[in-house]
């Protein structure tokens, strides 16, 4: 045994003929799969996993794309975190959309797949809840800003006025005081949908018999059903819905550059993501919008991580 | 309990909690989809309907004037109305197509093959869903700026076609095909690429019109991207041009037709497909 090795290392030829060979086999193992994936794989990393890279590179630097990047060090890290203000606005705000919205939307979301998998006319019902979901958020913003119109003929200030809970019509999109609620509202009619059809189809999907195996072992209502058996069993759609909602809740842009402007008044409705387009494509300053990308990444991410680590079921 | 006759000798039995149920859904339900209601029923109100003191909901005297409007009145101007439509579809309909092929071979060779490096592909995968897509605009704009892209639909098209999530959907689909079914035609001397083509993917209809619904859904309504790569008035789509072409009393009218009809493609594709949908999202779990 041990001298035919030694034969093998000292002959070079076969040494490079097993080398040769082990390669040739790889390659006819692996040829197709690397054809197949290849598409995928160079635009994946052109536009996803390099750009993660650049982006925490450029972080480090000052770059207005007419000069070569210039390093700064943790200067835009310092400058972020120390001296922008309208920044530690658009984080808190950011926060509180993702506190609210993003645990309200996901349990609404679960509550209502857990009910409308019990009606009649589950289809119909789906498709009501789910529409917001699929809805342009600029388009729908239209509609919303009649609902919220600052003035007497706004449908929410004329009802309130009716019903005599206010004398003077509210300016729900220009006042800093209610703003964010109000572009809140919408964020959570928007983005209540966004589990939901994966919990409905991991509801309609359960298995039946598990649920006559707790019959057996005690399971008396359904709310005792839902917690012993439905919940762990559909711990991966749990998990899905969990990072679609926390990527979606920590970059609401869109509804409130709609509804409030932007910048909006007092930056009452700023976000993390209307701050980075304001640095990156109004100013263009690359290196310091750059950080504030990599703060979004690191709090998105370290979310989901720890997301991941609770509702794993690897282990059964 | 009440009991109630339904139709073929079948009876309908109605509980306290039963109708609460109902009640609290339909209540739900109205909140989520009036606006939607709102968005039609306003396409048809005549411009004096429109600013009625008190508002109204609904419409006394329907009218289609709005439509002639939005393509007379913005027919007129520089770009067309029908301009922003059609980019919306040219763009849309490529990068659903180009998505569908290029995540669909990515995930069978992953599932079907598993390469050498396959599993970091995937791990790279599930990294990629726990980010926000805005965190690699930047790095994005300027490769699409360096290749001189700003401003064409190659701008929206090529950072929209290798999407973690598409990829990973199609993975959790493939994994229900049956190897057997692929060991048999490799046997008849079938290549890999009618396999995939001529088999697997016709088996697999419903779970990439899944991922044809949702793709086209986010395409459609993608205000961010348009909103950095397109400066170009002729250039821009859809939920950009709604925000650019301004509102104003006279337009009212037509701008709610344009609302419409930029909200109403996703809707029609979802209710259409709903039932592939429904069936193949079961899925799309995690097991983390």
């Amino acid at each position: 045994m041990s001298k035919s090795k030694v034969v093998i290392a000292e002959n070079s030829i076969y040494k490079n003929y097993t080398k040769m060979d082990r390669f040739i086999r790889f390659w006819r193992k692996n040829w197709m799969g690397y054809v197949f994936m290849a598409p995928f794989v160079v635009l994946f990393s052109i536009f996803v996993v390099a750009p993660v890279f650049t982006a925490v590179g450029l972080s480090f630097t000052d770059f207005n794309m007419m000069q070569k990047p210039d390093f700064v060090g943790f200067n835009n890290y310092k400058l972020l975190f120390l001296d922008d203000d309208v920044f530690k606005i658009s984080i808190a705000n950011t926060v509180k959309f993702a506190v609210i919205t993003g645990p309200a939307g996901y349990l609404l979301s679960f509550f209502a797949a857990w009910v409308i998998n019990q009606l009649k006319a589950k289809r119909a019902f789906a498709l009501a809840f789910y529409a917001p979901s699929i809805l342009s958020g600029v388009a729908m913003s239209n509609v919303w800003l009649v609902i919220f119109s600052g003035d007497k003929s706004g449908i929410i200030n004329y009802w309130l006025i009716q019903w005599g809970l206010i004398d003077e019509p509210i300016l729900w999109n220009t006042d800093p005081n209610h703003i964010m609620s109000v572009v809140m509202f919408i964020q959570l009619w928007m983005s209540m949908g966004t589990g939901f059809l994966v919990f409905l189809a991991g509801l309609q999907n359960m298995d039946r018999s598990l649920y006559e195996a707790g019959a057996i072992d005690g399971v008396k209502n359904k709310f005792q059903e839902l917690f012993f058996i439905t919940l762990p069993a559909m711990k991966p759609q749990l998990l899905f819905g969990a990072i679609n909602t926390i990527t979606s809740s920590f970059t609401v842009f869109e509804i409130s550059a709609a509804v409030a402007g932007m910048p909006s008044p007092n930056y009452s409705a700023h976000t993390i993501v209307a701050h980075l387009y304001d640095y990156a494509f109004i100013r263009f300053q690359m290196g310091y919008a750059s950080a504030i990308a990599v703060v979004l990444f690191l709090i998105t991410f370290i979310l989901g991580k720890v997301v991941m680590k609770a509702l794993s079921s690897k282990e059964e | 309990m009440i009991k109630i006759k339904w139709f073929r000798g079948q009876w309908l039995h109605i509980t306290f909690a039963k109708t609460l149920l109902y009640l609290v859904m339909f209540a739900l339900v109205a909140f989520t989809a009036l606006p939607l209601v709102y968005v039609v029923v306003t396409a048809f109100k005549p411009l004096d309907e429109l600013f009625v003191y008190p508002p109204r909901f609904y419409v006394k005297h329907p009218t289609t004037q709005n439509f002639t409007d939005l393509v007379v009145s913005l027919g007129s101007s520089t770009v067309p109305f029908t301009r922003y439509i059609f980019n919306s579809i040219i763009v849309t309909v490529i990068t659903v197509f180009l998505t569908v092929i290029v995540c669909s071979l990515a995930a069978y060779a992953l599932v079907k093959f598993k390469p050498k490096g396959g599993k970091l592909l995937f791990d790279l995968i599930l990294i990629a869903l726990m980010f926000s897509p805005h965190v690699t605009k930047i790095p994005s704009y300027l490769i699409i700026n360096g290749l001189g892209m700003v401003n064409t639909y190659w701008a929206l098209i090529m950072p929209s076609v290798a999407v973690a999530y598409n990829c990973f959907l199609m993975r959790q689909f493939i994994q229900q095909y049956p190897d057997e079914l692929i060991e048999a035609s490799r046997i008849d001397g079938a290549g890999e690429f009618r396999i995939f083509i001529q088999m697997v993917m016709p088996a697999l209809a419903p779970a990439w019109s899944t991922l044809v619904v949702f793709s086209f859904v986010s395409n459609w309504n993608d205000y961010f991207s348009p909103l950095i790569y397109i400066t170009s008035q002729a250039m821009k789509t859809l939920p950009l041009a709604l925000k650019t072409i301004g509102s104003g009393i006279a337009r009212a009218g037509a701008m709610n037709v344009a609302a419409l009809l930029t909200a109403a493609p996703t809707i029609i594709l979802f209710t259409a497909m709903q039932g592939h949908v429904m069936e193949t999202m079961t899925y799309s779990g995690i097991k983390g």
